[in-house]
C-alpha cells in the first residue's frame, strides 16, 4: 500500500468567525490528479489557501498530514519549500520587484532548505527559458514586475511556469483555466500534463468540466457548502456539466464513492 | 583622500605619511558651552584667514537673535547649547586587537550588509592587516586625482591652501543666516569635504567611495562645499550603511553645491546614525541644511538619499535652478521604525527659463514611527516654461506609524507645468503571502517589496552601494513583521 501524500481529514475552518469548510475529508496519494468541482462559493478557494497556509483563514478542526507531518503546524513558507504549490486564481502584482529577480528568490530558498547551494545565473536562465516554452511564455515577462500588467492569460501562464520552475510535489491550481481562450486553455494543460509524473500529485480546482478534457483527472470531487458531497471519477465531471450543480446540491450528503 | 583618512590610515598603520602631509594632532579640548571665544580659538587652533574668523563671528551673532524652528512634525528635547563640547581634539578609538573584542551584534549587521572583512576592522578599531596597504591605495587614490586637476581635501586644508576659492563660494549658496543650525554650523563647524572640479573635467572616480572610515571623523558640525566649474562632473557619497554610533546627539551639517556651465553634481547620501533603542531613547538628531545653486545654464544638480537612522531627521536638500535650462533632481527613501521620526523633502526653486525639476519621495513607516514629506516647488515669475514632477509614495507597515504629505506648491509662471503625484498604501499581506507561497521567508519577502517600492531611487545610487542600501534596509526594517 502507497503512503498518501497528503491525507485531509475532517477539516474545518473559518474567516472572520464564519465557517467556511465544515468537515472535508481528502486523501491524495503521489502521482495521482484529483479534480475538485463546486459551484461558486462553496469553499474550492479557501481549501487551496488553507492549504498554502494563509493565516487569515484559521483551522478550527481537524488534521492535515503532508508526507507523514502536521502541515498545519508548518509557515508558508516551509510549506512551499516541502513541495506545496498554490496556482493562484488572482495572482497579485508586486511592483518594481523583477519576475527573475522574484524567481531566483524562490529558486534559492527552496534549495537553502534541501541544503543545496544557490543557483548561478547563468543555470537559471537556461532553466527559465527551458520553462518558458513549456507554457508558451514571453520571454518579455521575465524582465517585468511581478504581474504587473500582464494580462489574465499572462498572468495563469506565469504561475504555471513557477510551477514547472520550483518542480513542487503537490500541485494545486485554483481556477487556472478561467479566463483563458481555448488554444491557451489547451497550451498550459499540455505544460501541466508534461509535468504529471509518478511522484507528483495535482489538486484542480475549477468550475467548469472544461479543463478535464485536457487534463484528465483520476478522481473528481464535488464541493458544496464546504464539505465534499460526491466523488467518482472523469464520468462525474460529465453527469455536473450535464444536470448542473443543483442536482449534486439536492443529493444527501457524503454519499463519497 | 582626506586627511582625516590619512590621519586614520597613520594612526592604525604607525606610519608616518611620507609625501609631506601635515596634520597635527592637537591635544587640547575647550569645556562645555559657547561664546565668542571659542569660536576664536576653533578659528586659531585651525590655522585659518581673519575673513573666516569674522565670517564665523558674523554667523555668531545672527545665530544669537534667531529662535529654533518649531514648524517640522517632529518632537524631541529642548537642546542644551551650552552643554555642547565644541572644540576638542580627534579621539583614538581604543585600539583592539581583533574582531573577537567587537560588540557581535555590530559584526552581525556588518556582516549581513556584506561590508569585507578589513572594512569591518577599521571601521571598529582593531589593528589591520600590513596586507592591507590603506596608505598606498590612498596614493594612488589621491594622484590619480591631482593628475585630472581635481582638488578633494577637508575644509580645514582648502582654507589654507586654496583660500580664495572657498572664500569666493562658502555662504553663497546656504548663508549664514539662512536658518538657525545653518547659523550655528558656520559658527562652530569642525571639518568636512571640500572639492573642487575644474573646467570641463569629469572627475575620474567616484568620491568618498573607498574608506567610508571618512565619515567617522566629520564631526557634528560639518560643512561640505562642492564646486563643479563649467562643464564639469562628478559624483560624490556621503556617509555609509554600517550603522554609525556617536555620543554627540545633535548632528547639524551644511552641504553647498555649486554647478557652473553645463556642470553636473551628483550627490548621493546614505544616512545611518544611531536611531536610539526600541523606546527611542537616545539616538541622534539629525538637521542639516543641503541646497545645490544651478548657477550655470543646463547646470545639473541631483540628490539622492537613502534615510534609515537617526532619531528625529530634519533635512531639505534643495536645487534652486537659477541658470536657463537647469536641471534639479531628488531621489529619496526615508524608512522610520520603532519611536523614530523623519520630517524630510526637498525645495526646488525655479528661477531660470526652461528650468526642470523631477522629485520621487518614498517613505516607508514601520512600528511606531512617523514619516513626513514636506516639499516645496516654487516657480518664480521669469521661469518662462518651467517644468516639475512630483511622486510621491508612502508605504505603512502595521497600524501604529505615520505617513504624511505637505507639499507646497507656488506657481508665479503661466507657461510653466507642475505635476504632484501621491500615494499611501499598506504593505500587501495578499504580496506577502504570494511570495511565502513560492518558499521566501517573511522577513525576505518584506524586503524584496519594499526594494521594488524603492526601486526608482535605489537605481540612482552608484552600483555598489545600491546592494548595501538594499540589505540596510531589509536590517532597518527587522522585528517590523510577523
Ligand atoms: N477574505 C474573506 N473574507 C470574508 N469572506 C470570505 C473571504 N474569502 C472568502 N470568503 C467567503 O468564503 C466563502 C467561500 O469562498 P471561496 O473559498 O473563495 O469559494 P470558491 O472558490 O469556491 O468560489 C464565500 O462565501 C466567500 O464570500
Ligand atoms: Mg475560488
Amino acid at each position: 500500500m502507497t503512503t498518501p501524500l497528503i491525507e485531509i481529514k475532517n477539516l474545518h475552518a473559518n474567516i472572520d468567525g464564519q465557517e467556511i469548510l465544515r468537515g472535508l475529508d481528502l486523501t491524495i496519494n503521489p502521482g495521482e490528479v484529483h479534480s475538485i468541482m463546486g459551484p461558486n462559493g462553496s469553499g474550492k478557494s479557501t481549501l487551496a489557501q488553507v492549504l498554502a497556509g494563509r493565516d487569515a483563514f484559521e483551522v478550527t478542526e481537524g488534521e492535515i498530514i503532508y508526507e507523514g507531518k502536521d502541515l498545519l503546524d508548518m509557515d508558508p513558507d516551509e510549506r512551499a519549500c516541502e513541495g506545496v504549490f498554490l496556482a493562484f486564481q488572482y495572482p497579485v502584482e508586486i511592483p518594481g520587484v523583477r519576475t527573475t529577480q522574484f524567481l531566483k528568490a524562490a529558486i534559492n530558498a527552496v534549495r537553502k532548505h534541501r541544503g543545496e547551494d544557490e543557483i548561478d545565473a547563468l543555470d537559471a536562465v537556461k532553466l527559465f527559458r527551458e520553462k518558458m516554452k513549456l507554457v508558451d511564455m514571453d520571454e518579455s515577462l521575465l524582465k517585468r514586475a511581478v504581474n504587473e500588467g500582464f494580462s489574465g492569460g499572462e498572468k495563469k501562464r506565469h504561475e504555471i511556469f513557477q510551477m514547472a520552475v520550483l518542480e513542487p510535489k503537490l500541485c494545486i491550481l485554483d481556477e487556472t483555466d478561467s479566463g483563458l481562450d481555448i488554444d491557451a486553455l489547451r497550451i498550459v494543460a499540455d505544460g501541466v500534463n508534461a509535468m504529471r509524473s509518478k511522484d507528483r500529485s495535482f489538486l484542480l480546482i475549477t468550475h467548469y468540466q472544461r479543463l478535464l478534457d485536457y487534463i484528465v483527472p483520476d478522481f473528481v470531487h464535488v464541493l458544496v457548502n464546504g464539505r465534499i458531497v460526491q466523488s467518482g471519477d472523469k464520468g462525474l465531471a460529465l453527469e455536473l456539466e450535464k444536470k448542473g450543480y443543483s442536482w449534486v446540491e439536492k443529493e444527501p450528503a457524503a454519499a463519497t464513492a | 583622500m582626506t586627511t582625516a583618512t590619512e590621519q586614520t590610515i597613520n594612526e592604525f598603520t604607525g606610519k608616518g605619511y611620507k609625501h609631506g602631509f601635515v596634520t597635527e594632532i592637537e591635544s587640547d579640548s575647550l569645556p562645555p558651552g559657547l561664546n565668542e571665544d571659542v569660536i576664536r580659538f576653533i578659528s586659531e587652533k585651525k590655522k585659518e584667514p581673519d575673513w573666516m574668523l569674522e565670517w564665523r563671528l558674523k554667523a555668531y551673532r545672527d545665530w544669537l537673535e534667531m529662535e529654533m524652528p518649531d514648524w517640522q512634525n517632529v518632537n524631541f528635547h529642548p537642546i542644551d547649547f551650552q552643554k555642547i563640547i565644541y572644540y576638542s581634539a580627534p579621539k583614538k578609538k581604543p585600539q583592539l586587537d581583533s574582531l573577537d573584542e567587537v560588540d557581535p551584534e555590530l559584526l552581525r549587521t556588518y556582516e549581513k550588509l556584506g561590508i569585507p572583512l578589513e572594512e569591518q576592522k577599521m571601521l571598529t578599531g582593531v589593528a589591520v592587516d600590513a596586507v592591507f596597504d590603506s596608505v598606498s591605495v590612498a596614493t594612488t587614490f589621491k594622484e590619480k586625482l591631482a593628475e585630472a586637476g581635481v582638488i578633494f581635501c577637508p575644509m580645514s586644508e582648502a582654507l589654507q591652501k586654496h583660500p580664495d576659492l572657498v572664500k569666493k563660494y562658502i555662504g553663497s549658496v546656504v548663508p549664514t543666516n539662512d536658518n538657525y543650525f545653518a547659523a550655528l554650523n558656520s559658527a562652530v563647524f569642525s571639518d568636512g569635504s571640500f572639492v573642487y572640479i575644474p573646467k570641463g573635467v569629469t572627475c575620474p572616480m567616484e568620491l568618498s567611495t573607498y574608506f567610508r572610515i571618512n565619515a567617522m571623523n566629520t564631526g557634528q558640525f560639518e560643512r561640505t562645499l562642492i564646486i563643479a566649474a563649467e562643464g564639469a562632473s562628478v559624483s560624490y557619497l556621503e556617509g555609509c550603511t554600517a550603522p554609525m554610533r556617536d555620543e554627540n546627539q545633535l548632528h547639524a551639517a551644511v552641504v553647498e553645491l555649486v554647478a557652473l556651465d553645463d556642470a553636473h553634481i551628483k550627490y548621493s547620501t546614505i544616512q545611518n546614525w544611531y536611531p536610539g533603542d526600541e523606546n527611542g531613547k537616545g539616538g541622534i538628531y539629525n538637521f542639516v541644511t543641503k541646497r545645490g545653486d544651478c548657477r550655470g545654464d543646463r547646470s545639473h544638480i541631483s540628490w539622492t538619499q537613502v534615510e534609515t537612522g537617526s532619531a528625529v531627521t530634519w533635512k531639505y536638500p534643495s536645487c534652486v535652478l537659477k541658470g536657463d535650462d537647469s536641471i534639479g533632481e531628488f531621489y529619496s527613501v526615508a524608512l522610520t521604525n520603532n519611536r523614530q521620526q523623519a520630517d524630510t523633502g526637498t525645495k526646488m526653486i525655479h528661477i531660470g527659463k526652461n528650468t526642470r525639476s523631477y522629485i520621487v519621495s518614498k517613505g516607508i513607516s514601520a512600528g511606531f514611527s512617523d514619516n513626513t514629506y514636506r516639499g516645496q516647488v516654487k516657480v518664480l515669475k521669469n521661469a518662462s516654461n518651467a517644468r516639475n514632477y512630483t511622486q510621491c509614495d508612502s508605504l505603512l507597515m502595521g497600524d501604529k506609524c505615520g505617513a504624511h504629505t505637505f507639499p507646497y506648491i507656488e506657481v508665479g509662471n503661466s507657461t510653466s507645468q507642475v505635476e504632484h503625484e501621491a500615494t499611501t498604501s499598506k504593505i500587501g499581506e495578499d504580496q506577502i503571502f504570494y511570495c511565502t507561497q513560492r518558499g521566501i521567508s517573511e522577513e525576505d519577502a518584506v524586503s524584496l517589496i519594499v526594494n521594488g517600492f524603492c526601486k526608482e531611487v535605489l537605481k540612482e545610487l552608484p552600483m555598489e552601494f545600491a546592494v548595501e542600501a538594499d540589505k540596510l534596509l531589509a536590517i532597518s526594517l527587522e522585528g517590523s513583521v510577523g
